[in-house]
């Protein structure tokens, strides 16, 4: 059981930093390019600054579904 | 894993006090085991979801009621705010006056609700269910919070507004159009092409509707087992030394202070999120390839 458990743990590490890698590459890639096309076109900013968030969100969406599922992992194994 | 916490006797260890938390208040009397049940009812979503929602209206309600043209008050200033921001939303996406009606109230009451739903993550993680131990006297009752950070609330929640595209479907284009439309789309009008585009439909609508509901729930889900874990840190103290407990104390309030912090941000991020793409799923449902 115990190897069963490493297992686990291990595979909840990998679930969330392989998504938190994605997710924070994803981010900055967008948050480079907002802040590249409000240099460029500073009245497009407000406009720019609402869809930038929602992307956000959208982005984070399955880096955050993914550490729940990993969490969940751990309190129903090794953490119980 | 059944035995739950606040017992004096013994302190529950960190997973029990998790898992004791992670078990909804529903119709079996004890956490759900199965992935899918459908005799089980969550009571407290149910009930905390309905009173947030007539919390909601009644506000909305009251403000409306009292708006002036003259000199507008605070309330009444944030509340046009809030729905001329929703409106501009609306008119930018669902191209139809007529539904319009519908539909921008419809967007505007989803983010209200699901704004007051996520906000119950920033009630103390223990203050409710410790009140409803209180209350019952069974210092084992479970009871969580937060109507979104349980799947079922979420799913129902974009469920229905599948059901609205459905219906808008139909009521733009006509049964016989939806069905031409669901046989057509997205690959073109050719007899060996109707299966294709009619599995891709369906792919679509299903991807389309969990992924509304599981981004919100899991969000929300999260949220909420962080705050638990930042509340073990605090728990924690009693078994270490006077120094590393005192530490870890301190630890729990400046971590919880600052997830509640980012935590709002998330909380009405989530809530504009569903909101918006409510509106963009009703959008689809009204244009035609």
């Amino acid at each position: 059981m115990e190897q069963v458990f490493g297992n686990v743990a291990l595979a909840c590490g990998l679930i969330i930093a392989l998504g938190a890698i994605g997710a924070c590459i994803g981010i900055s890639l967008m948050g480079g390019k907002y802040l590249e096309a409000s240099a460029r076109q500073p009245e497009l900013m407000n406009e720019l600054q609402v869809k930038m968030f929602i992307l956000a969100g959208l982005i984070d969406a399955a880096f955050i579904i993914g550490t729940g599922i990993a969490v969940w992992f751990a309190i129903s194994t090794f953490l119980k | 894993m059944s035995t739950g916490h606040e017992a004096a006797t013994n302190a529950p260890n960190a997973g029990e006090y998790v898992l004791h938390h992670l078990g909804n208040l529903n119709s079996s009397g004890h956490p759900q085991t199965t992935m899918v049940d459908f005799s089980i009812i969550n009571y407290d979503t149910v009930f905390f979801s309905v009173v947030l929602g007539a919390l909601g209206l009644f506000f909305l309600w009251r403000v409306a009621r009292r708006a002036t043209s003259g000199v507008p008050g605070r309330a009444q200033a944030a509340l046009e705010i809030l729905i001329e921001m929703v409106g501009n939303q609306a008119k930018a996406i669902v191209h139809n006056e007529q539904s319009r009606k519908f539909v921008a109230p419809l967007a505007l009451t989803v983010f209200v609700w699901v704004f007051l739903m996520n906000s119950m993550d920033f009630l103390p993680v223990d203050l409710l269910p410790f009140l409803w131990q209180t209350i019952t006297g069974n210092p084992h009752a479970y009871l969580r919070v937060v109507p979104t950070a349980d799947l079922n609330g979420t799913l129902g929640l974009s469920v229905g507004v599948l059901l609205l595209c459905f219906f808008y479907n139909i009521k733009i284009k006509g049964l016989g159009g939806w069905i031409h439309e669901l046989f057509t789309a997205p690959f073109g009008n050719h007899p060996l092409l109707y299966l294709p585009n009619f599995v891709m439909q369906i792919i679509e609508f299903t991807a389309k509707t969990v992924s509304h509901g599981m981004r919100l729930f899991g969000n929300m889900y999260a949220g909420e087992l962080l705050f638990l874990l930042i509340a073990l840190m605090g728990m924690a103290f009693p078994s270490m030394s006077p120094l590393g407990g005192s530490l870890l104390w301190i630890g729990h309030l400046i971590t919880g202070t600052l997830w509640a912090l980012f935590h709002i941000f998330i909380v009405v991020l989530q809530a504009f999120i569903f909101m918006m793409l409510t509106l963009v799923y009703l959008g689809q449902a009204h244009e035609s390839h």
